[in-house]
Formats: C-alpha cells, structure tokens, sequence
C-alpha cells in the first residue's frame, strides 16, 4: 500500500506519485494507459458517450466510479422552473441523463437532490475527491479537485465513453510545473487574485503540456475553498491539472463527509495521503516563484483570461503587448470590450454583476461578498445575481443568514447551477452589457453573445455591484472600516 | 473514425491566435444530445450577424462566407487554437463543416485530445511557417497545400515545405482510422489485475465511506 511509495528512493513530485499509484500498462511506443478512480458525469458532454456504449454494445465498466448530477443547462430562478424546463433541448437533455443513470447504474444528484450542484462543488463537498485520486470529467474545470492532491483534468466526450467502457484513459505523461507562492497576502487579496496573476504572467497556453503543483506558504494558508478557486483555474493557463499538496487543512476538510473513510480506515487513509507530497529534492521541469507580499487585487479587462490588470491600473494599449499576434488580439478585445487604452480600472461601469460557477460559489465566498455587501444596496444601475454553487452552499448561506443580505441589498438569490458563467441556462448578458463576474472566461460572447466580462474576486463582485463601477476592495474596505469591521456575519444559528 | 494520410486542398486563414472553443461552438449548441450536425454551426457568433431578433444572416466579411474559400479542407490559425472548454463539439464542429486539418503553431491540450478522437490532423509549425501561409491563402484563395501525414510534411508548389512533429501512435491511429478503446481493451488482463489490487486500496475508492 503506502509503503509500495517509499521503497522508491528517487526523489518525486506529488504528481509523479499519483501518477505511478495508476499504472495500468505502459505498451511499447504508446501513451501509457492509467487508471481513473472516479468520473464526473454532467448532461453536456455525456449523452453521445453513453450513446456511444449502447452503439457498440459496450458496459459502463465501473458504475460505482460515477457520480452524476445536472448543472450546466438548468434554470436558476425557481424549483418550478427546474423541475419542469420550458427548453425544450435543454429538458430533453436532463432526461437523457436521468435514463441514462437509471439504465448504466450511476448515482444520479437530480435537479432538486440535497446534493445537487455544480460538479466540480458536489464531488469535494461528498467527500468523493479525496488526495491521491484521479479524476476526470467531460468538463474542463475538473482541475478543481486537483486543490485536494488528486490528479484531475477534463477531457472529451469520447474519452468520456472510454472512461465508462475501461475506467482508463491512455495519456501521454506531462511535464511538471512548480508555482511558488510565498509570503502572506496583502489586504483585499484573493486567491482569485493569485490564480489571476498567475494567468496573467504565464498566459493562456503559458502552461500547456505542464501539471502545476502550487505550493509556497501564501497556498498552505489558504482554506480548502481557496485552493479549489487556484487549481480551478488552471486550465486557463493551459495546464492539463494544478495540484495542491494535501495536509492538515485538506484533512480538517474532508473529515467526516458522506464518502471519507472512518475509523481506523481514515487512519490509514490520513497515512497514504501525508505520503504523497513532493519530495524534498524532487525536481520540476519548470518553476515559477511568486511574491505574495506584493500582488494587488487583479481584474481582467480583455477577452481572455491572461488580459488582466491591477484594479488601481488602467486599460492597457496595443503597443503595450509583447508581440504582434498579442498586439491584434489587444486591439481586437478593446474594441469587443468598448475600452479605450488609459482608461482607469476604477472607472469603469458595470451592468449586471454575476456570483457564482465553480471558481467563487461557495461558502466562503458568499460570506466574503455578504461583508461587503451588508447594509448597503445594490446601485439602480446594477442586475445583481447570486447563484450558489450547489444545493448544500445555498443552504448553509441560508442558515446563516446571508440569502437575506443579498436580498435585502437588492440581489437576486438563485438555486444553484452554472448559471451565467456559461450562459447556457436563460442566464445570459444582453449585446453590449457589461458584467463583474467571479467566473472563470472572459471570451468573447461566452455569458451571452456581445457580453463583455469581467472576472475577479467575490470581494470585488460584491463592491462593484453596490458602487455600480469596478471598485478596488483596499479602498473599499477602508473607507467602510467601521461597519466592515462590526459586520461579522453570523454563525451557523446565531443571532444578529 | 476515417482514415487519413494525404490531404490536398486550399486552405482557410484565420489569423488571430487563442481561438477558443466558445467562439468555435456556442454553447447553445451544446444542449443537443446528437453527436452530428454541428457543422453549420462552426464560428456561430462571428460567421451570422444575429442582431436582428429571429434572423440570421452570413456575414459577407467573415471568411467562412467568402465563395472563394468553399470546401476548403484545411483551417490555418495563430498559436494556442482551441483553448478553453473541453467541448468536444468544437472537433465534431470542425470536422462536419468539412475540414480534416487545422494549422496552427500551437493547440490547446483537450481540443489536441479531441480532434485525434475525431480523425482531425493538427499540424503544428512554426510562428513564420504559419505567418507564410496565412499570407499565401489570403492573397490567393485557390492557393493549395498538401499535408502528408505519413511524412509530417505540409507542402505547397511556391516551395514552402515545412515538417511537423507528431507522436508516433496518434499517427498511427488517424492512418488507421482506430477507435482507442478498443486499443486499449487489448491490455484487458492489466487492466484486471491492476484494477483488483487497486480496488483494496483505500485511496481509490470514490465511495470510501459507503464500501466500508
């Protein structure tokens, strides 16, 4: 077991160890086939996979490696609305997945399931994603788990129905990244902020080919939510996974949920878990070392994620860019975003504002926003949503009275789903409206065509949707120190 | 999956690097459960002007649309191409429009995976490779290339002959025309004994607490 890792006296990186951990066979002069421990399965990328097994004749291997809920395409705005969907192709594809769980034998979280969320929430919050796994998904953001020490990446339909006829992909071995993120975080810094930087140094194929393993003592200090919102991201940086070293937070965490080991099983597995970070003298293709000390609250101005800038910047210029290609790109994204070069950060005006999607709808980050938002009310201007991640996010906000922050401050407060990060559900921008969102894509048309997105943190979503224009969450948290301060949100049960 | 291994054709430019899969495929097109018919709504967004409510229109500026560039089987694009989502709707969009080949200095990782399931050869050259041939089949529509995936080669007859890298067994499966799972069923008795093993170890169990 545990030991089978330490007998090997050369050095490793954790993604070495998971990845030697799910050897099946290494044929001669082909991508080495490795195991998957679990897949997540949602109604976009799923129906032509399972149509695929029925075509062939083929068995979904492992059942019991599946979970399975809708997300994407359901509607938020009411329990109605989702348990009878008026789109008709979005209706038919919630029922494909519903027969299709039902006829292969899969755990199935429907729309109004205790469980039911966002993938990417429900597997860590059941306890599903544990350290040392790997994990796939027909979804990109499947690096999220990777927060937990488990190799996870999104991949194709067609890999999704190789998973369900073999639990295996075949996979060509990645190089290994290290990011270094030392120091602690300045006032108002996320780990949005973090993962945004980082995109915005290394670019959007700056770590194609690569695993990031993130590790340095601004990453150990961030809770389980934060790091998710880190590796979550990965993919916007190319990567094929981001990993987090598993310890005493990840354990903390995961400790007592519905799919952890217990008892003396949970010591065991505590045991395997601790052996899987990074030797000391391991070494990595690549490494980057970042001061934590001196990042600022970040927010993107273009149309991918790499075009970000500090909130007390400006609209960057073409001439700006490193070259050429990026040159066409700047000019083509300000013209897409209507901003002019120089225009201040701060200056400019949103329309609607977006909390929500796998990278900043959970717990904690409802309750950062709720801080700011509390006794304030959303300005006239503003279309202000809040869309919990998952059925159990909403809930506990609820039990802690953050829903009737929202409400009162004049959001809307939604049932859980993918909501306007994709827009694939009626949750779309309108041609030419702006959005502050705590989503992951700023492409073009990506939450409605002719949108124009802006991503950053919950904080800053919440600031920008009370000032009704970008807003940096320093000067916010300063000049509204007082009741900032006094604001404590309630604890679970608590009263005011 | 088709066979493929020499493909001769003119050749759609699309200069701008980082073409993501939204922009390839729009994600209303992903609530159908269909894997076929994608193909018309290849660059959705910017192929229609969609700004009158309940009409389409091709938009005459977008290249696509350009007569000179019909059944054109190869798309030339800048670096990174394919980035974002893992929507294999992009490759089956791409591929049902009727291309077989996408040039590009550089691919995004899941849309790479995805367009060798989908029999798409992607031909990586270099930043100036790709900037000439942009060049060449923007002034001259009827312009051919050849790509010899056998020989990693991408020709035209003005002497621009590049090569390109590939892993051998992706070559091997898009010359073939195979479908990987049954490749990978060929290791059956691995995959048994690892999967028995495997199976007794508490790190991979998804349901740890359920199976205990």
């Amino acid at each position: 077991m545990s030991t089978a890792n330490t007998t090997n006296r050369q050095p490793r990186t954790m993604f070495e160890k998971v990845w030697q951990n799910h050897v099946v066979a290494e044929p001669a002069g082909e991508p080495t086939i490795i195991y998957i421990d679990l897949q997540l399965v949602h109604e976009v990328t799923s129906p032509q996979a399972f149509d695929g097994l029925r075509l062939a004749g083929r068995k979904l291997r492992r059942a019991d490696r599946h979970i399975a809920t809708v997300d994407h395409n359901v509607p938020t705005t009411s329990v109605q609305d989702r348990l009878v969907i008026a789109d008709q192709i979005s209706a038919a594809q919630v029922n494909a997945l519903r027969k299709n769980c039902a006829e292969f034998g899969v755990e199935f979280f429907d729309v109004q399931d205790a469980n039911q969320g966002i993938v990417h929430m429900i597997g860590p919050e059941l306890g599903a994603t544990k350290p040392g796994m790997t994990i796939v998904c027909g979804d990109s953001h499947t690096s999220t788990h990777g927060a937990f020490g488990a190799l996870a990446f999104g991949i194709g339909t067609s890999e999704v129905e190789h998973v369900m006829a073999t639990q295996t992909l075949p996979q060509s071995k990645p190089k290994t990244f290290r990011i270094n993120v030392e120091g602690a975080l300045p006032y108002g810094v996320t780990a949005k902020d973090i993962i945004l930087d980082i995109i915005g140094r290394i670019g959007t194929d700056g770590a194609t080919g690569y695993v990031i393993e993130y590790s340095g003592s601004a990453i150990r200090a961030l809770s389980m939510e934060g790091r998710m919102t880190i590796c979550n991201m990965s993919i916007e940086a190319g990567a094929r996974a981001g990993m987090i070293a598993p310890d005493e937070t990840t354990f903390a965490y995961l400790k007592g949920r519905r799919f952890a080991p217990k008892d003396e099983a949970w010591d065991r597995a505590v045991e395997h878990w601790r052996s899987l970070v990074t030797d000391r003298d391991a070494t990595f293709d690549r490494e980057l070392n970042i001061d934590a000390t001196k990042l600022v609250p970040t927010v993107t101005w273009g149309t991918s994620p790499g075009m970000v800038t500090t909130i007390d910047g400006t609209v960057p210029s073409p001439e700006d860019a490193k070259s050429d290609a990026d040159k066409k790109s700047f000019t083509r994204a300000l013209e897409y975003m209507d901003l002019k070069p120089g225009t201040k950060l701060e200056d400019i005006k949103v329309d609607a504002v977006f909390l929500g999607s796998c990278t900043n709808a959970r717990i904690e980050d409802l309750r950062a926003a709720a801080k700011v938002v509390r006794g304030h009310h959303v300005a006239t201007t503003v279309r202000a949503m809040v869309v919990p991640g998952s059925q159990k996010v909403k809930h506990q906000a609820e039990e802690e009275g953050l829903d009737l922050v929202f409400k009162s401050a004049g959001f809307e407060w939604r049932e859980p789903g993918c909501s306007m990060c994709l827009g694939m559900n009626p949750d779309i921008l309108q041609p030419g409206e702006r959005c502050a969102s705590t989503s992951n894509r700023n492409f073009e048309g990506r939450q409605g065509r002719g949108g124009r997105t802006h991503l950053l943190s919950p904080e800053m979503a919440a600031a920008a949707a009370i000032t009704g224009h970008l807003t940096d969450i320093r000067k916010w948290k300063h000049e509204h120190a007082e009741d900032f301060n006094a604001n404590q949100i309630l604890a679970p049960g608590g009263s005011r | 999956m088709q066979p493929i291994n020499i493909l001769t054709s003119t050749a759609v430019p699309l200069p701008l690097p980082n073409i993501d899969t939204d922009q390839i495929i729009p994600k209303q097109f992903l609530k159908r459960i269909e894997r076929t018919g994608y193909g018309d709504f290849l660059f959705y967004d910017w192929r229609y002007n969609l700004d009158i409510p309940d009409h389409v229109e091709p938009r005459r500026d977008f290249v696509l649309n350009k007569p000179e560039y019909k059944g054109s089987e190869i798309l030339i694009a800048e670096r990174n191409f394919g980035c974002g989502s893992s929507r294999e709707h992009a490759a089956w969009a791409i591929n049902q429009y009727g291309f077989r080949a996408v040039i590009a200095p550089s691919f995004a990782d899941i849309f790479f995976s995805n367009a060798g399931k989908n029999g798409i050869i992607l031909a990586p050259l270099t930043d100036a490779e790709v900037e000439t041939l942009i060049q060449r089949s923007t002034a001259n529509p009827k312009h051919l290339i050849t790509i010899n995936l056998e020989a990693q080669t991408v020709i035209d007859d003005e002497g621009f002959n590049a090569h390109f890298d590939m892993d051998p067994f992706r070559k091997y499966c898009l010359l073939n025309g195979l479908d990987d799972i049954g490749l990978t069923l060929r290791h059956e008795d691995d995959l048994n004994n690892f999967e028995s093993k495997h199976d007794n170890e508490f790190w991979s169990k998804p349901k740890a607490n359920e199976a205990a």
